[in-house]
């Protein structure tokens, strides 16, 4: 029984990692009522699928895939690409990143809050105010 | 170099014509003087008339006008096939166009009503749609222009732009829009099931082709949108709710475009798709003429009751519609050609009937049948008229609609259906006794009614087309072949739907 | 030259997006003008390319001449052919439009939403033409933070809207990319083509089911298919004005293209589980389709209504890709080219009435046909074609939907199209009678002139989607037929 689930773990565990890892950030999306929180969960969200991109490359006899001379055959490497395919990931998420933090700055400063209840109620708010102008005029 | 001329585009320019005048007045409409914008109408439909009525000899000579014009849907064509049925519905429309158009113009005028513009383009969208109708070689051809018909009514139910009228307006739409619809979904399952689309006299379903329960439903899916619009109770409430509208358009409605296309529209499900065996062998065809049969009585007895002149007449019409199903229903020669004729003679009928009404309102604005004591003196020609169109509705010999009724009577003995007969009978009977009463209140003697002092007759524009639909509605009554060789051609539809049986 | 057309039509627009902002602090309106020329260049191209599709098959373009598998390639077959005329055509018409929106005073400020457009479009084309599932995510990504940046140009809801739409839309490509990753594990590549190959092959059925769970819902959010469009109605209602029609007309539509490629072409029908994906998508559909009408019919804001009627008719879209069969998907297509100009020429039409009155409100339209004809016969045109009404473009996509579904004996769908079309005519109807019909509301007039109803770049968008319902319409077995060259042997 133990081995089983040793093997398993030797095997897929780091998998599963990633998976609980990405879980998190979902439900941290989900729940958080702070924006900046939501913001960082969905950071972890990300980090969580590069994890798995490079598990994905990982194999444990094999090296970084630089040429040395000590191994010729492509087989001693690890795969490159994932690695390649993360980079871009990364430039993808520091742009949303950006983007969602200069939006940030944006509801701070129209709203006065970050805070999920609060802009509901401020939009609420703003909602009757605009349909009480609406039937006065 | 197309010969744009050749006998096989006519179908072609006659719907093209109206397109272009709605169009052309939508467009313009309001940067035109209304003498432009009503000369656009006239020409049109005077051109329309000649496009229409070139084709009759070669009807009548057997020749099949057929144009393909291009793919509309994966594995069918855009086409026009002119046979003789189309061509009664079409000489009816484009006849009644003109006179219906002269009669607006001096009706609109009269009655000093705004919209003009879009009235009368949403009127020539009808005409276009109505004319498409009749020369449909297929069923989604037909689908087309029997959903640009039901767009198209919608701006001319909706005219007075009131709230009763908005009402109105919604329940036509919920009556057509929905059998429309269901009416989609059946063409679908014929083509899927059948493989092809084109009218067939006598039909391309054969029996077997779809299980019986299947088979009702379809047909019933097909047919419903033909008899929303031609008021076969109990699917007939938005034909009276459409009443509000301006007299010509309810003439329009009521006598020419949408009551007929959904009649048509009935024939060619009955006759062309499912024809005779196939809808004997579903049930359909008997549930259907039991359904014309419950119309035709009921209405009468609710049109005796409205005092509205207009509503009355409508209930007139409801009843009058379902002769025509009932004619399609019964399934013989003679009936059809009966049914076919019906729609030349209801049309000429009850449009006279309307242009009167509407001359009546127009000068005294009367509604009411009671406030019209004595008015026959004050507008003898108007309620001259009114009173052959009545006794023609009642069926009498020498009135068109003798001719008509008489031949889906035959049709009904010919099937041994006694009860059918004794509806017909009972039912002109009827007419009599809701029509009747407008003519004696408006003729009552020694009655001067000091309200109508100062009224005579309607303006020109209106009188002399009503005088002419009287007219002719006794010419065709006593040489049903006067003219255009309608019976002729209706004759010739029935004869072709049972020749391939016989 | 001829050779390098497809990835001339990406490139055009990218470039004066990135240049746009520099020519624009050189001259006020050098980079606008710059914009539009590329976009107008990328739509001729993809003309000449459709054309060249049509006679001489698909074409293969590898990207710096690295050849596939390993290196990028672009696919166009006549599918993406047609596609790419429409949408290019779409994103000119959008950028002429939206310079009757910019803030004058504020050139940098329309520079940059220019630009945002202009990558947008990038984005959108990219994503239809690419070959290759992980260059797939790059351009989503592209289009998605161009759009994030758009909507939140719409004032201060639209900062709001669009944070929520950047988590959710996050997610999704979170989950595309898990999708790829778990399909690149078992087959090595990510060329759409070769991977087709390998996982034809069979025994990765596990694999295939676990990406798809993934891919589904990511592709489901992103063209806001019920019930994943929770971010959808606020985000489209409060975009930048002037970049709405191109953002509610053909975002939703490029993902549904992914899901298409992801469901027939890599995973093919052969795939164990496709039964039921399809079903599933099918309940998705039909439920996005009366649950999207019914909610339009409570809106009174003109923008929520057509946005909520996107959600119903996104769901037409993913229904002829459930029924599956070649002539239904043609319909699919065939629709997803028809609603790009219906929903893009409805929104130039809301556009135009708030450029000329200042409101959304659709309770504040009585009889503004009067000024403004052009634009409400454009938005009864698209109105009858979303309901249905022949000969516009709306009937026949859903004559071969139903068409589709009567050979597969799904009578529901066909039962689901008919209602769905009558809702629909419930909530549009409603507008046409408040355009037309209802008293007429005193309504301040923003822009006034003798001659026109509207400036000319207001009505040139709204003039050519009126001819491309119209036209697609009666035309519709032109483009069937292109379409069916790909489709063919694809479907069920």
């Amino acid at each position: 029984m133990m081995t089983t689930i040793n093997a398993f773990l030797a095997a897929k565990g780091i998998y599963m990692l990633t998976l609980a890892l990405l879980a998190l950030g979902v439900a941290g999306i989900i729940v958080c009522n702070n924006y900046m929180k939501k913001l960082i969960c969905m950071n972890v969200m990300q980090v969580a699928v590069i994890f798995f991109f490079l598990c994905l490359g990982q194999k444990s006899p094999g090296t970084i895939p630089v040429a040395v001379d000590t191994a010729v055959k492509a087989s001693e490497y690890i795969n490159p690409l994932p690695h390649g395919l993360m980079l871009t990931a990364i430039v993808v998420s520091l742009g949303t990143t950006g983007v969602g933090l200069s939006l940030l700055l944006r509801i701070r400063e129209k709203y006065g809050t970050i805070e999920e209840d609060d802009l509901l109620r401020r939009e609420e708010l703003m909602t009757r105010k605009k349909k009480d102008g609406g039937d006065r005029n | 170099m197309i010969n744009l001329m050749a006998l096989e585009y006519r179908p072609l320019i006659a719907v093209l014509i109206s397109l272009t005048a709605s169009g052309l007045i939508y467009v313009l409409g309001e940067h035109i003087r209304p003498n432009a914008r009503e000369g656009i109408t006239l020409t049109a439909a005077v051109l329309k008339i000649a496009a229409v009525y070139s084709m009759i000899p070669a009807v009548l000579a057997g020749k099949t006008i057929k144009l393909e014009l291009f793919s509309i849907v994966k594995g069918v064509s855009f086409a026009f096939n002119v046979d003789p049925a189309g061509m009664v519905f079409a000489c009816v429309a484009s006849t009644l166009w003109i006179l219906t158009s002269i009669y607006s113009i001096g009706y609109m005028r009269g009655h000093g009503e705004k919209n003009q513009t879009g009235y009368y383009a949403a009127f020539a969208m009808c005409l276009c749609a109505a004319t498409g109708l009749c020369f449909a070689a297929n069923l989604i051809t037909f689908f087309i222009f029997f959903e640009v018909l039901t767009v198209a009514t919608y701006p001319l139910v909706v005219h007075y732009r009131d709230a009763e009228g908005t009402v109105s307006g919604r329940k036509y739409l919920a009556y057509t829009l929905i059998s429309g619809q269901i009416f989609f979904a059946g063409i679908v399952i014929i083509y899927a099931t059948a493989g092809t689309m084109d009218f067939v006299p006598g039909g391309f379903i054969k029996e077997g082709m779809l299980p019986m329960p299947w088979a009702l439903i379809v047909f019933f899916m097909m047919v419903g949108a033909g008899i929303v619009k031609a008021g076969v109770m109990p699917l007939h409430s938005w034909l009276p709710a459409a009443m509000v509208a301006p007299t010509p358009v309810s003439a329009l409605l009521h006598a020419v475009a949408v009551v007929k296309a959904g009649a048509f529209c009935t024939l060619r499900v009955v006759l062309y798709v499912f024809g005779p065996e196939a809808a004997k062998a579903c049930h359909g065809a008997d549930i259907l003429a039991w359904m014309a049969v419950f119309t035709i009585i009921v209405s009468s007895f609710i049109a005796m009751r409205k005092y509205n002149l207009k509503a009355r007449l409508a209930f007139s019409t409801v009843g009058q519609l379902s002769y025509i199903i009932l004619g399609i229903c019964i399934l013989t020669p003679y009936s059809t050609a009966g049914a076919l004729y019906h729609i030349v003679a209801h049309a000429f009928m009850k449009i006279t009937l309307f242009m009167a009404a509407g001359a009546i309102f127009v000068t005294t604005h009367k509604k009411d049948i009671r406030e019209m004591v004595g008015i026959g003196r004050r507008m003898p020609v108007t309620m001259m008229a009114f009173t052959a169109a009545s006794i023609g509705i009642a069926g009498f010999p020498f009135f068109v609609g003798f001719v008509s009724k008489a031949n889906i009577i035959m049709g009904a003995v010919a099937m041994g259906k006694p009860v059918f007969v004794a509806t017909l009978i009972a039912s002109a009977l009827l007419a009599l006794t809701y029509l009747m009463p407008v003519v004696f209140i408006a003729f009552k003697k020694n009655v001067d009614n000091p309200d109508f002092a100062e009224y005579g007759e309607a303006s020109y524009a209106m009188l002399i087309p009503l005088v002419i639909t009287a007219v002719i509605s006794i010419i065709l009554g006593i040489a049903p072949n006067a003219g255009l060789h309608l019976f002729d051609l209706s004759l010739m539809a029935g004869n072709q739907i049972f020749t391939p049986l016989m | 030259m001829t050779e390098n057309i497809p990835v001339l039509i990406i490139l055009l627009p990218l470039c004066s997006a990135l240049l746009c902002l520099a020519l624009t602090a050189a001259g006020k309106n050098l980079g606008i003008i710059f914009v539009k020329i590329s976009c107008l260049a990328s739509f001729m191209l993809s003309c000449i390319q459709l054309q060249m599709v049509v006679t001489g098959g698909t074409i293969h373009y590898a990207i710096g001449n690295y050849a596939a598998p390993f290196g990028i390639e672009l696919v166009i077959d006549s599918l993406n052919a047609v596609l790419l005329v429409c949408f290019s055509l779409i994103g000119f018409l959008t950028l002429i439009f939206a310079d009757n929106f910019g803030d004058r005073k504020r050139p940098m400020l329309v520079g940059g939403a220019c630009a945002e457009t202009a990558l947008l479009i990038t984005g959108l084309l990219g994503m239809t033409s690419t070959g290759d599932v992980f260059n797939l995510y790059v351009f989503l990504e592209i289009t998605s933070l161009s759009a994030y940046c758009l909507i939140s140009l719409g004032g201060s809801r639209g900062v709001v809207s669009a944070f929520r739409y950047m988590l959710v839309g996050t997610i999704a490509a979170t989950f595309y990319l898990l999708g790829i990753g778990v399909l690149y594990a078992v087959t090595g590549t990510l060329n759409m083509g070769d991977m087709k190959e390998i996982l034809s092959q069979g025994g990765h059925d596990d694999a295939m089911l676990t990406a798809m769970c993934f891919l589904i819902p990511a592709f489901g959010i992103k063209m806001a298919l019920f019930p994943f469009h929770g971010w959808q109605p606020s985000a489209y209602t409060h975009a930048e004005p002037g970049s709405r029609p191109l953002i509610t007309g053909v975002m939703g539509k490029v993902p549904a293209i992914a899901m298409f490629r992801f469901i027939y072409c890599i995973y093919g029908t052969d795939f164990r589980f496709v039964r039921i994906a399809l079903i599933i998508l099918g309940v998705f559909s039909v439920a996005g389709m009366l649950y999207g009408s019914l909610m339009a019919m409570g809106q009174t804001d003109l923008r929520k209504v057509l946005a909520y009627s996107s959600v119903a008719q996104m769901g037409y879209i993913s229904l002829g890709f459930a029924i599956g069969t070649p002539i239904a998907l043609a319909g699919a297509f065939l629709h997803m080219i028809g609603h790009a100009f219906m929903k893009g020429g409805l929104f130039f039409c809301t556009g135009a009435i708030r450029y000329k009155y200042g409101t959304t409100d659709i309770n504040d339209f009585g009889r503004i046909y009067k000024q403004m004809p052009l634009t409400c016969g454009l938005l009864t045109v698209a109105a009858l074609s979303m309901i249905g009404i022949p000969p516009t473009a709306g009937f026949f996509s859903k004559w071969y939907l139903a068409l589709g579904a009567a050979g597969q004996q799904d009578w529901i769908y066909i039962a689901v199209l008919v209602i769905s079309s009558l809702l629909n005519a419930v909530y549009f109807f409603r507008l046409i009678e408040k355009v037309f019909i209802r008293q007429s509301s005193e309504l301040k007039m923003r822009w006034k002139s003798e001659a026109l109803e509207l400036p000319v770049s207001v009505i040139l968008p709204i003039v050519v989607c009126f001819v491309a319902i119209l036209g697609i319409g009666l035309f519709n077995v032109r483009i069937v037929d292109i379409l069916l060259m790909t489709l063919e042997g694809v479907g069920l």
